[in-house]
């Protein structure tokens, strides 16, 4: 199973910057100090090393932290420290070193202008596309029948509450959101070549506008399908927004993986599987800790969804 | 119902838990007659394996009479009242790993296989009382169990065979004979088994039944070795001699040619420092797996030769001698044992006699007294080599 969102690598990118830059300025301070045209005034022999380590904070943050949006302002805050600095050190230097001093100031413009972007799209709204791929030994013709009957979707989508087809290219959805709010909307099939690709997405009106695209391709097998789906959501800048940013949270892709690692379920097996410690099948609450690998009671029975969970 | 639970590092205990019930159509459920504890149920134990929760059911050897079946399940291939053992990998028999026989990848039959996946690269499949990482179902330890895919995993012992001799289908004999198995054995073969504990004792009955020349057994248990002395192996206790000297010098210098490590991330070494070395890494989590027998065994097998691994490992190892593995042409084979694929032709070899796996069980309790099967088979007291519980 594969798949992947577009905003951690980048602010990733930028975790490995800080790192370097960190490493530098703490292992050859003379080097750095040199090139960069600050000199060895008092001042700049204390602050390299100083804004070094601070760099290798930001490098912690994004590399290893689970989260990079705050760790991503941390840069933009850093950078608003270098900018005061370097313009401190401009007022106080003359001639080849002015002229390096503000080639840095320049490279740091621009290093702040991305640190800005990541950070504004790490922590609020703006478009959030997930991919994953799986493979179910089925035909493509099979798995694609399934998908295109769009009220299945709901047996394996964890958000899903509902999807109900209103004509032959429209339908209704309905998802649970954070906090047991619900969204709504309608979508059409914007492009569909059965056994081979659905692509839909929400009409004018949607709380969250979104669009999909689901692909059916021949394995090597011969026997197997490869299933590649792309969800793109537009996520809304105002408090619904940022609680589905929430929601999605640290890794927003494990929940379209989740999903279709259960359509797979459903397609090779009839049903989603359950386990003593993970009975809720669609519905797994969290991943760790569960319930005890233990046989249920029959309050505990009664509360799985759906009922009985025999259907 | 009674069932072993774990409670903590170093604690089981047999508690009132709920009876099972059916939560997929493909569900049986089985009274259990007969259940063993396995020498990877001591990795749970001894908090070695990671997500365990306290009330987990253990057990994943066991077998017993059908009570109840789902709906989903062909009356042709199961029905209430057969006589079943129960592989302990869980498959799905639907999926491409079931398709090539590989069960124990089942891409389906893990609910948690989103945790395994991060662990592990890909998922594994779902085992009975064995972590959470493996799905969080509960074991066979226990008057009845909840058997998922009922349909494509127990086998029906239509003959009159006792438990005990059928028993070690569930697990320990399908493992050891595919650890021989996978050593591709030749007739000339001299095969050494790191390990003499079950499933050490049963790779060298598979390895001479697959007509190996001659088989080695180490371990240090001087009753375990007397076990393996007495059916017919060669045996080094590594506690009093080198391992890799005697072996050279029953070799004559070749090493052995096929070389199976059934021991796993628990491994103790003859030489004291290098046990601390490992204790110590472990200990502080800078290596999970203490792999003194892998090592040893890559070290010692000759050039060309294979290392066949059915000793658990679960997370990473230090100082693995890739030198030696790659210089020397070595192939390395593993895998938990995909348990199906060897049910029948091993129930055959049974019931013909070739193989007998209850020479290897020495105490019998009822399920109530676990807690001491754990503790002397932990232990190694009581020259324990296999406890079999009566629930």
């Amino acid at each position: 199973m594969t798949s992947g969102t577009a905003e951690r690598p980048r602010a990733r990118a930028l975790g490995w910057v800080s790192l370097g830059l960190g490493v530098a300025q703490l292992v050859a301070p003379k080097a750095v100090r040199r090139l960069s045209g600050v000199g060895d005034s008092r001042t700049s022999k204390v602050m390299v090393p100083l804004v070094g380590a601070r760099e290798l904070v930001h490098a912690a943050g994004l590399l290893a932290g689970k989260r990079t949006g705050p760790w991503a302002w941390t840069r933009v805050a850093g950078d608003a420290m270098d900018l005061f600095s370097l313009g401190v050190a401009l007022a106080h230097r003359h001639g080849q070193r002015r002229m390096r001093l503000l080639a840095v100031t320049g490279a740091v413009v621009g290093i702040t202008v991305a640190d800005v972007r990541t950070a504004l799209r790490t922590t609020q709204g703006g478009t959030m596309e997930l991919t994953a791929a799986t493979t179910v030994r089925k035909p493509p013709p099979d798995v694609y029948a399934f998908w295109r009957r769009l009220d299945n979707l709901p047996n394996f989508m964890a958000h899903l509450d509902e999807v109900r087809v209103t004509s032959d290219r429209t339908s209704h959805w309905v998802a649970t959101a954070p906090f047991d709010r619900t969204v709504e909307w309608d979508a059409e099939i914007v492009d569909e070549v059965p056994g081979d690709r659905i692509a839909w997405r929400s009409l004018p009106g949607a709380d969250v506008p979104n669009r999909g695209e689901v692909r059916f391709t021949p394995a090597p097998d011969g026997v197997s399908t490869e299933v590649r789906v792309r969800m793109t959501y537009e996520l809304p800048a105002g408090g619904l927004g940022k609680l589905l940013a929430r929601y999605f949270g640290e890794e927003p892709h494990q929940q379209l993986d989740d999903d279709l690692r259960r359509f797979k379920q459903v397609m090779e097996t009839g049903e989603v599987v359950r386990s003593d410690g993970a009975p809720w099948g669609k519905r797994a609450r969290h991943e760790f800790p569960q319930r005890p690998a233990q046989p249920l009671t029959r309050e505990e029975l009664d509360q799985i969804e759906p009922k009985g969970a025999l259907v | 119902m009674r069932a072993v639970t774990w409670a903590g590092r170093n604690t089981v205990e047999v508690r009132d838990v709920p009876d099972p019930v059916m939560l997929n159509s493909r569900d049986a459920i089985v009274r259990v007659t007969s259940t063993a504890i396995c020498g990877s149920d001591l990795h749970l134990l001894n908090g070695y394996v990671p997500t365990m929760q306290d009330g987990d059911v253990m057990g994943h050897e066991f077998m017993g009479e059908v009570v109840e079946v789902g709906p989903g399940v062909d009356p042709a291939r199961l029905s209430v009242g057969d006589r079943v053992i129960v592989p302990f990998p869980i498959a799905c028999g639907a999926c491409n790993a079931c398709a090539a026989e590989l069960y124990s990848c089942c891409e389906n039959s893990n609910p948690n296989a989103g945790m395994a996946e991060k662990l592990f690269g890909h998922p594994t499949a779902g085992i009975f009382g064995y972590s959470h990482l493996t799905g969080g179902f509960a074991g066979g330890q226990a008057q009845y169990v909840r058997v998922p895919f009922a349909d494509v995993g127990p086998l029906r012992i239509e003959s009159d065979l006792t438990d005990e001799q059928v028993l070690f289908l569930t697990d320990v004999l399908p493992t050891a004979y595919m650890g021989a198995e996978m050593c591709d054995i030749q007739p000339t073969d001299v095969v050494a088994v790191w390990g003499a504990g079950p499933i050490g004792q049963l790779a060298m009955d598979s390895a001479r039944v697959l007509g190996a020349a001659h088989v080695i057994a180490i371990d240090k248990e001087p009753y375990r070795l007397r076990m393996a002395e007495q059916a017919g192996y060669t045996v080094i206790n590594f506690d009093e001699v080198d391992v890799r000297s005697r072996l050279l010098e029953l070799t004559a210098g070749r090493g052995p040619d096929k070389c199976v490590d059934a021991v796993g991330l628990e491994a103790d070494h003859g030489s004291p420092h290098v046990r601390l070395y490992d204790k110590a890494k472990q200990t502080l989590r800078m290596e999970t797996d203490r792999p003194h027998a892998l090592r040893q065994a890559i070290l010692s097998c000759r050039s060309g030769g294979i290392v066949s691994v059915v000793g658990v490992y679960g997370g990473l190892i230090d100082k693995f001698p890739a030198g030696a593995w790659m210089n020397r042409s070595l192939t390395l084979r593993t895998g938990q044992c995909h348990v199906h694929r060897y049910l029948k032709p091993l129930l055959q070899r049974i019931e013909r006699g070739e193989i007998d796996p209850t020479r290897i069980i020495t105490h019998t309790f009822p399920l109530d007294e676990a807690p001491r099967g754990y503790e002397i088979f932990k232990h190694k007291q009581d020259d324990c080599e296999k406890v079999v519980l009566k629930p």
